[in-house]
């Protein structure tokens, strides 16, 4: 036998999938997208004389506020789901799904009602137009995040998971918390920075 | 068309302060350039020279290849990068510096032509920029419409013209002469046909012609000619785009015309002003430049003669 | 790792557990148009990405000619200069977006897992799907040739020109879309990558035993990750001003057109990089074998790649010196952009230490890249002089800008792909080429295009602006244009002598040996051309090159059987091992998936929503969009077995 034979004692640390390492680099660049966005926010207001233009009514903050916390929190139960998982507490992992679920997706019903309630339109100025567009794709890489949602619970459901083996499942929670964490830049920058000055 | 209709457009003219210091620090690169170009390329042919030869590779030596690698990529370039940065450094501090005394002169980019003020003399003008020799200038640069770029590549560097923002470009022209200015930013169909020249003129000769724009003198039509071609002027739309002073013509979409006799070229210096283009160019703009925005005009021959004879005048 | 049993006598032969018919049933594609559509093979895509490149290298050839014969003469009016505008914005974006970088992910696409000892990329059915977008992206661009209206607001499609007012038509929204659209094939394809090179290394293919091409593909990877979602978004938020009435660009309406070129040349200047930097890896790997040596000072090359990598994020404004952004902030790029000469320098004498004390072999690749040396040489010279900022006022938008970036760009980043042609050629197809037709291409493209290129930078000091469709008669530009358009028919004409030499392999059937360069890397331990299954047996890396280290492992490929090799864990399938970052230790094997239409289908869907969007058909659009979403469901409900 003249191939060589390795002990392929398999680690017993916690080993990435391929497939965590691929989102992990689709958030890489994700997160240069939103980078870039806000740059190009702060790049416009400072070369505008008055940011928000004249006449421009602020978002309100009384529901924006509430929403965030909502949102933020939604990565709890995800912490507690990754857990769960690796010990095959299956009833835990669905429940923590849903509840995550219900909280992203109250989040981005308020952002739609939000949307309505605006004073100002997203033609109207390049306000209005970066302002919506940042909102916008976030609330778009949260209703990726809650098809994700859908299709990992419904895995769950249907038992097609082990606690050695859950792929789709770790890298959705990657996802989740990066979409949460982007807010966390976007809020202050987009509804609470406007208002020192 | 001749040599002074077209103007220099070559930079080792240096007939501008700042043109002049920038061939300055060109020659000086050029020498820096070509001395590490036959440097590295003689080594690189050296080393394929050698290599053929053996029969095999010379023993690896980690060390000689490390301190070769070190001296040549890193320690001369940073030797040879040091004094560019100093070079860059003083050459730019002492561009564009603002002086006393400025002329200042708005040049507008348009597709595809120049629109020139004097905002302290209050004269407009178009495609021709008229310069006295030796008194500083303030060109302040701004574009109607896209970006385009003001670039008179004998007196100095570029200043892009940026919609909704405004540059500056100061620069002092150190002889007289007709200099070739372009646009240097892709602005569209007609980029290439967007050019313009520079007079540049000793103080006196400038003053002189200033003065008479100023006046208003020699643009009522003198001649029985000129005079029928000044009514085709009003009577066909031409004012509804441009202006000639002290007629009803007042329209700015299109070139300024008062003098328009008094200017070597038509369509932002694309062919030379004589009646028998500037007939042609009335006639059909297209044809001379696709993207002209001016309409043909089918008026008579009779007509045409006049209002080239009309516009010929004012000079 | 300890090895528990070494072969007592490497020449021995013996049967490895899974013999080569039984790998090949495993993992051979469906026949004919079938596995045409559905393979991942990552070989197969990679040469697909190579000649859907070369077609669209042809397309911008043919503009290039086409522009240099109208330039030919003053005042020509051979073309029109509406067709002039839309030849020269084609010519450029297709050499960035169609030629350039997916030739580069073609080849990086074949040679990386064959480097890596690896038997497919991390994600062969995103691999596949990249590929797609790629074709129908490029495709797609075209179109608008196809209905007549060529995109025509230059190659950085620079606002206002490029907003409805300006440019009314759909040709601008052509363009846009199918730049947001290549640049995904090209995220992906990255991710791919870096992936790949994380954990798809044999064992024993330490961080310091990487090849210098796969360092290099790795950066170019990170590159593209930081760098292409800014050109991304300067064409969505332009797009969103063309189509839904935003006002980013709009300056009576608070936006701003400098943001347009800021978002542009953020990505657009480390682009000129994520072009270069796999070219120099690609010569970094043929110098040495040419040399019969190893690389001089491998830490030092792999450094300045990575340097090369984080300086080129911050030298964007040397693109916008002259659009009167304050001096201070001009001076700071201005001096960035000088710094990062240092690492091509380092670069550079490392290939000139590399053949000093080697011997050199001048074969057709070896010509390509002395070739690239001479001509870089001079492209960097002049990209050190237009950033000292008040000779780059004179020249910046003239003909010597063209000259220099022709020099990088076309010399510095064509060349060696051409030298990779001549070199793995051989490997790709099991076929020689004839090498005297390589010589005659190596010369005539060597002479035409400093012929075609080196008099531009006179012109720009005689002060030829770029991109102009024409130019009026007296300006002392006549000779040197005639000089620079005959220079571009021998140029075109040097390549076409490549393109035949493949037709003449392809007709000849000369077969190579599997290593006929005696090459270091792991791609030359198979077969040429290499099996679907690439390796019979994973090879175990014990050096920096591995064919030159072991000397034994030459014969790990099927056709003598794998005397060297791993048994991974069960590898043995249709797996690959996939192993731990940093040390290369085993984790488990990853299955390759099966042949599947799924990337075909999800980017059909994909292109099918574009274009029914720009024609407003809404009716296809949601099929399209349905088409995509369906595929990509059942893409992602397949994945976990996948990873078992």
């Amino acid at each position: 036998m003249t191939v060589v034979d390795l002990p392929l004692a398999r680690s017993s640390e916690r080993t990435r999938t391929t497939a965590w390492w691929g989102v992990a680099m689709v958030i890489l660049t994700e997160g240069t997208v939103f980078a870039i966005l806000l740059a190009a926010y702060f790049f416009l207001r400072a070369a505008s004389k008055d940011w928000p233009p004249p006449g421009v009514k602020l978002p309100d903050l009384k529901t924006a506020v509430p929403a965030s916390f909502l949102l933020w929190g939604s990565s709890l139960p995800i912490f507690a789901v990754e857990a769960a998982a690796r010990r095959g507490r299956w009833g835990v992992v669905r429940a923590g799904l849903l509840v995550s679920w219900l909280m992203g997706a109250t989040f981005v019903a308020s952002t739609l009602k939000d949307f309505q309630a605006l004073h100002f339109g997203w033609r109207d100025n390049a306000y209005g137009s970066i302002f919506y567009t940042i909102v916008g794709l976030h609330a778009m890489h949260l209703v990726v995040g809650l098809t994700m949602s859908l299709v990992v619970q419904a895995k769950s459901w249907l038992g097609r998971y082990s606690p050695a083996r859950h792929a789709s499942l770790e890298v959705f929670s990657l996802y989740w918390h990066f979409v949460d964490l982007v807010w966390l830049a976007v809020f202050p920058s987009l509804f609470l920075s406007v208002r020192w000055r | 068309m001749s040599a002074a209709l077209l103007g220099s457009t070559s930079v080792f003219q240096g007939a501008g302060s700042e043109g002049r210091r920038i061939v300055g620090l060109w020659w000086l690169m050029f020498a820096m350039g070509a001395a590490v170009y036959v440097v590295v390329a003689g080594l690189v042919l050296t080393a394929v020279v050698r290599g053929r030869r053996r029969a095999r590779p010379a023993a690896d030596s980690p060390t000689a290849d490390d301190r070769f690698i070190w001296i040549g990529g890193l320690a001369v370039p940073v030797v040879i990068l040091a004094v560019l940065a100093v070079v860059t450094v003083t050459t730019t501090s002492n561009l564009r510096p603002v002086r006393a005394g400025e002329l200042a002169i708005e040049v507008t980019g348009r597709r595809w032509w120049w629109d020139i003020r004097y905002p302290d003399q209050g004269i407009r003008t178009a495609n021709e920029l008229h310069v006295p020799v030796g008194r500083p200038l303030d060109l302040v640069l701004t574009s109607a419409d896209v970006v385009h770029s003001f670039w008179v590549p004998a007196l100095a560097g570029k200043v892009d013209m940026v919609t909704g923002q405004v540059n500056h470009l100061r620069v002092t022209v150190d002889r007289p002469g007709t200099y070739r200015g372009e646009c240097a930013e892709f602005c569209g169909l007609e980029h290439a046909r967007m050019q313009m020249l520079v007079i540049a003129d000793p103080p006196d000769v400038f003053e002189r012609w200033m003065a008479r724009v100023r006046s208003g003198a020699g643009t009522t039509p003198e001649d029985e000619m000129a005079a029928r071609g000044a009514l085709v002027f009003q009577r066909e739309p031409c004012g509804g785009c441009h202006t000639v002073e002290g007629t009803p013509a007042k329209g700015t979409r299109g070139p300024e015309l008062t003098y328009f006799g008094g200017r070597r070229t038509i369509a932002a210096a694309t062919i030379p002003n004589d009646p028998k283009e500037l007939a042609a160019w009335i006639r059909d703009p297209q044809d001379v430049k696709r993207g002209a925005e001016m309409p043909p005009n089918g008026m008579s021959a009779e007509d045409l003669d006049a209002l080239v004879a009309y516009l010929e005048s004012m000079r | 790792m300890t090895v528990t049993e070494r072969p007592a006598d490497p020449l021995e032969p013996a049967p490895p557990e899974l013999a080569g018919d039984d790998l090949r049933e495993l993992w051979e594609d469906a026949p004919g148009l079938v596995g045409f559509f559905t393979t991942v093979d990552h070989k197969r895509i990679g040469i697909r990405y190579i000649y859907t490149a070369f077609v669209f290298f042809s397309l911008a050839g043919v503009s290039a000619l086409a522009m240099r014969a109208q330039l030919a003469s003053p005042n020509s009016g051979l073309i029109s200069p509406g067709t002039y505008n839309g030849l020269m914005t084609m010519h450029g974006t297709t050499m960035i977006f169609l030629f350039n970088t997916p030739v580069l992910a073609g080849f990086g696409n074949f040679l990386l897992p064959l480097m890596l000892g690896a038997r497919d990329m991390a994600f062969p059915r995103l691999n596949a799907f990249s590929y797609w977008v790629f074709l129908f992206g490029g495709m797609f661009m075209y179109s608008s040739f196809v209905v007549g209206h060529l995109p025509d607001g230059g190659w950085f499609g620079y606002v206002p020109l490029t907003s409805s007012t300006y440019s009314p038509g759909h040709n601008i929204d052509v363009w846009g879309l199918g730049i947001i659209f290549v640049g995904l094939s090209t995220t992906v394809g990255a991710i791919n990558f870096i992936v790949s090179t994380f954990k798809l290394r044999a064992p024993g293919m330490t961080v310091n035993r990487l090849p210098v091409f796969v360092w290099s593909m790795l950066v170019f990877s990170f590159m593209v990750l930081f760098a292409v979602p800014a050109v991304t978004l300067a064409e969505v938020l332009l797009e969103l001003d063309r189509l839904a009435g935003t006002a980013f660009f709009v300056p009576s309406l608070g936006g701003n057109v400098l943001l347009y070129q800021h978002l542009f040349w953020f990505w657009g200047h480390p682009e000129v990089y994520i072009l270069f930097v796999p070219s120099i890896g690609m010569v970094s790997t043929i110098i040495p074998v040419m040399s019969r040596r190893r690389i001089a000072g491998y830490l030092w090359v792999v450094a300045s790649l990575v340097a090369i990598g984080f300086i080129s994020f911050g030298v964007w404004v040397h693109h916008m010196f002259a659009t009167g952004l304050p001096p201070l902030a001009i001076s700071l790029f201005s001096a960035v952009s000088l710094v990062i000469a240092l690492p091509s320098g380092v670069q550079f004498f490392a290939w000139i230490a590399t053949m000093w004390r080697g011997k050199v072999e001048l074969a057709v690749p070896m010509l390509f890249c002395l070739g690239f040396l001479l001509i870089f040489l001079l492209g960097g010279i002049t990209g050190v002089m237009v950033a000292v900022m008040p000779f780059d006022w004179q020249v910046h938008d003239s003909y010597f800008v063209v000259a220099h970036f022709h020099y990088v760009l076309n010399g510095a980043v064509v060349f060696p792909i051409f030298a990779a042609i001549w070199f793995w050629f051989p490997k790709m197809t099991g076929r020689a080429l004839p090498e005297r037709w390589g010589k005659v291409s190596f010369w005539v493209m060597f002479i035409g295009f400093n012929i075609t290129f080196f008099p531009m930078h006179i012109l720009g000091f005689l002060g030829m602006p770029r991109r102009v469709y024409t130019y009026n008669d007296g300006l002392g530009w006549n000779g040197l244009n005639v000089i620079v358009s005959v220079g571009s028919a021998i140029f075109g004409l040097g390549t076409l002598f490549t393109l035949a030499a493949v037709l003449i392999a392809a007709r000849r059937k000369v077969p190579v040996p599997d290593d006929p360069w005696a090459a270091d890397t792991l791609e030359w331990a198979t077969t040429s051309p290499p099996p679907v299954y690439n390796f019979a047996a994973i090879p175990f890396v014990e050096g920096r090159h591995p064919l030159w280290d072991v000397e034994r492992l030459r014969r790990a490929r099927p056709g003598a059987e794998a005397d060297v090799g791993l048994e991974v864990d069960g590898a043995v399938g249709r797996s690959t091992p996939v192993t731990s970052g940093i040390d290369t230790l085993p984790e488990g094997v990853l299955h390759i998936p099966a042949e599947t239409w799924v990337p075909f289908l999800v980017a059909l869907g994909l292109v099918t929503l574009l274009v029914a969007a720009l024609v407003s058909a809404l009716t296809v659009a949601v099929l399209g969009l349905g088409l995509a979403v369906g595929a990509a469901t059942t893409w992602a409900w397949r994945t976990e077995a996948d990873l078992r």
